[in-house]
């Protein structure tokens, strides 16, 4: 399959940018004017520098063009810029840390920018309820760290947990390593504070144990800042486990150390976490942070059981019982917290870690059954071995959720249609193989095109009803998730939205 | 190019010809939880989902099953492979679990009944059959249609067919009973129960793994009671009447009469019916607008309301 060349044309072209200061025009612009009567002047950005630095997000697509750029502290200010926004008919894009790797955050149609940096504090932290009130900026990390003393954590943990934050994880219904046996942030999220696109404040979800009505709380978590923003979020407190086991298992190939992911499940043990990293991987990772992986083995098996040691003692023996049967070559248990953490370190700094062999990548993110990864691992080496470009494999096996990683120099000639090519077939031979086009990055401008391939028109326009429910003009975050052709999302439309003033 | 998710079951589609485009339906499963929301109009066709398991690879810890099928029936099934589901087991049907969105006495356990459905295929109010969702047990792949349809009521789309999650039977279950411990000391003492049920008099603490960290739970429980096995091993009988609380309400159950409160999840079992919550009005707003956007013409379980629930 050829990549869509519409896609492909409107991620490289670059629409805006560049470092100049605002203009005349602009500050004098009735939108700005009435953006900074709300907020103080210096919380609403214009200047070109801050435009084009929020233009993009950590996705490898071109930049769009942002509107102005606010940093509200407060429900009510946010309240104030949607207001604003609807009344000049115009688009709004919150961001966090803009973490994202499928381009939810760029800013298309010059919309106005709604950073939520500002609201980071941790409100209430609600032990008779296990959960804890955070605003939308908290660092993912933090909240975790602050929750630590108290003999609790906030549970999913993506790669970029260290500076993602809660509303982005809300956004993008975020997972990490440890969401096979804790479950991605849905499970985690019991309510929410929204601001809808037309200003209203809801309270979506609730902390009772069945709240009454639709589950709105579900049909906004992940849906990509399409539905409007949030403002204030009760994530569900997990206690801490008594004690954990890390164990590294080696294996010849990669195939033995996919299969012994599903003879693990097939077994009725669901650990905390099942890592695969292979071989190139794991040595790009030993070069650079000395974590203590095997760097002679063709794939490891990351695997960490937690909870009651009696528990896990049992699990852990069986898991090392497992990967002997399926070939294990050595099965390492992580003696002590420094060896556990330096695995996880190494584990987390992969894509860190690929920096040395070349300057760019493209990381990928698609789900297979888990009886299926061997063989779609095979077919992804394949697939770059015919683009002549090198794939390096390191993913949450146990969810069978595939993050090929494709390593490149975009300098070369060329190599950037490979890489695309190479992308859109890795696609589909995880949706041929019983997959879905995303685990935990979501949609964002990556996969609009290949919404199609996976959802007839009718599970598509039933997926722009719910949308319309929330934003029956489209305006927040316009030209995400739904494919084009719908009615939200008319990227043609969305560039000819101011780009005289704004580009 | 045929998307992945289209349908190709003879049995799907001869289910969506009989709910039709035009008139009003309703989905009648077991009737366990029928008056939930109020009851479907006099003049709706009341129509049976269709039944069997589809599909089920104990390995991927996914089921396919279409809505008519009873959660009994599932069980079974499940059972013979070593797994279960959260969907609650009081006689119905898995589509009837999945629009009335009740979860089962386990929720701390199994996990809560909204999370468990990982694949939705319903009938629209146009006669389609859509898909929401995706097989796999992790996704992300566009707007959680599955979420909307739990606790939906049948309001907006009938419910064909479901996958989903399944979890391990535990090696050990064993019901604990305390006259004399605090119900609320118990999450602090032990790290997972799957049940902690109250009446006001005994504590019923369900704890499962393997036998020894089962052993070791039990003694710790002992450091806040006397917790002895339960003789029935079996949850205390249920009053009729349902309320969906926060966890920390439970604290403060005056009036309410008879009653099994579910400790750390909110669920009251009581003779008296819950009153109507207050409805935030911007969520009401858009639970409107959500409904006209389904179903423009209102033929889908007409008479019955998400936000008249909560009373059943």
């Amino acid at each position: 399959m050829s990549v869509p060349a519409d896609l492909y044309n409107r991620l490289k072209v670059r629409l805006g940018g560049g470092t100049h200061a605002a203009t005349e025009d602009e500050i004098a612009d009735p939108l700005v004017v009435e953006l900074r009567a709300a907020l103080d002047a210096d919380r609403v950005k214009m200047d070109g520098a801050q435009r084009s630095l929020l233009s993009r997000d950590a996705s490898v697509f071109d930049g769009g063009v942002s509107g102005p750029v606010c940093f509200p502290e407060t429900t009510a200010e946010v309240q104030a810029i949607m207001r604003i926004a609807e009344k000049h008919r115009r688009g709004v894009v919150p961001r966090g840390a803009g973490t994202g790797l499928a381009g939810g955050a760029i800013p298309l149609g010059a919309p106005v920018v709604i950073v939520v940096t500002k609201m980071n504090a941790v409100l209430d932290v609600d032990f008779a309820n296990r959960i804890a009130w955070v605003e939308p900026g908290v660092v993912n990390l933090d909240l975790t760290r602050h929750l630590q003393p108290m003999g609790f954590h906030f549970a999913p943990d993506p790669s970029s947990q260290q500076v993602c934050t809660i509303g982005g994880n809300v956004a993008n219904n975020s997972g990490g390593p440890h969401c096979l046996a804790y479950g991605v942030t849905n499970a985690h999220v019991q309510a929410i504070e929204v601001v809808l696109p037309n200003g209203d404040i809801a309270m979506l979800g609730g902390l009772d144990a069945e709240p009454q009505g639709y589950d709105l709380r579900g049909a906004f978590i992940g849906s990509e800042g399409t539905l409007g923003i949030c403002t204030k979020v009760a994530v569900t407190i997990t206690p801490n486990a008594p004690a954990v086991r890390t164990m590294l298992l080696s294996f010849d190939t990669i195939r033995d150390a996919a299969n012994t992911v599903s003879a693990v499940v097939a077994a009725g043990i669901v650990p905390a976490a099942m890592e695969v990293m292979d071989q190139r991987i794991t040595v790009a990772v030993e070069n650079y942070v000395h974590a203590g992986y095997p760097v002679d083995a063709g794939a490891v098996l990351l695997a960490e059981v937690d909870g009651l040691e009696a528990d896990i003692a049992i699990d852990a023996d069986r898991i090392a019982e497992i990967g002997r049967e399926q070939g294990a070559t050595e099965v390492r248990l992580a003696a002590d917290d420094e060896e556990r953490a330096a695995l996880w370190k190494g584990r987390k700094t992969a894509f860190g870690a690929v920096a040395q062999i070349a300057p760019d990548y493209y990381l990928h993110d698609t789900v297979v059954p888990r009886g299926k990864l061997a063989d779609v691992l095979d077919e992804i080496y394949a697939i770059a071995d015919r683009h002549d470009l090198l794939v390096m494999n390191v993913f949450h096996a146990g969810d069978g959720n595939l993050h090929p990683l494709l390593v490149f120099d975009k300098r070369r000639d060329g190599v950037l249609d490979r890489v695309h090519a190479a992308g859109a077939e890795i696609l589909e031979a995880s949706i041929a193989a019983g997959g879905v086009l995303s685990g935990e990055h979501g949609i964002g401008v990556e996969k609009q095109a290949y919404m199609d391939r996976l959802f007839a028109p009718a599970d598509l326009d039933h997926q722009n009803r719910l949308r319309q429910a929330f934003d029956p003009t489209c305006r927040a975050n316009p030209g995400k998730v739904i494919p084009m052709g719908h009615s939200c999302a008319d990227i043609q439309a969305l560039r000819a939205v101011p780009t005289g003033v704004w580009g | 190019m045929t998307a992945a998710l289209t349908s190709t079951d003879p049995v799907l589609d001869a289910f969506a010809s009989e709910v039709g485009s035009d008139d009003a339906v309703a989905i009648g499963g077991n009737r366990t939880r029928w008056t939930i929301g109020g009851l479907p109009s006099a003049d709706a066709r009341i129509l049976p989902a269709p039944s069997g398991i589809v599909d089920y690879k104990p390995e991927e810890m996914t089921v396919t099953v279409r809505a008519g099928t009873t959660v009994a029936d599932l069980h079974g099934e499940l059972a013979a492979a070593g797994q279960r589901t959260g969907l609650p087991e009081r006689g119905g049907t898995v589509g009837g679990a999945f629009a009335v969105g009740e979860n089962g006495l386990y929720p701390l356990g199994r996990g809560r009944l909204r999370t468990a459905l990982l694949q939705v295929r319903y009938v629209s109010a146009e006669g389609e059959i859509v898909t929401g969702g995706g097989p796999t047990v992790k996704n992300v792949s566009g707007f959680d249609i599955p979420r909307l349809m739990v606790g939906s009521l049948g309001t907006l789309g009938c419910i064909a067919e479901c996958i989903i999650r399944t979890n391990p039977i535990p090696a050990v279950s064993r019901w604990f009973i305390s006259e004399d411990a605090d119900p609320f000391a118990v999450l602090s003492t032990v790290l997972h129960p799957s049940a902690v049920l109250w009446d006001g008099l005994a504590t019923h603490v369900l704890l499962e793994g393997h036998a020894p960290a089962v052993e070791g739970e039990a003694s710790q429980l002992n450091t806040i009671g006397t917790f002895t096995p339960s003789h029935t091993q079996a949850p205390p009988a249920l009053p009729p009447e349902r309320w969906s609380l926060a966890p920390a309400a439970l604290r403060s159950l005056a009036d309410i009469g008879s009653f099994v409160a579910s400790i750390g999840v909110g669920t009251v079992w009581a003779d008296t019916a819950q009153p109507l919550r207050p409805v935030d009005p911007a969520v009401a707003i858009v639970s409107e607008r959500m409904k006209a956007n389904f179903d423009p013409t209102g033929r889908l379980n007409p008479g019955r309301s998400v936000m008249n629930s909560g009373t059943g």
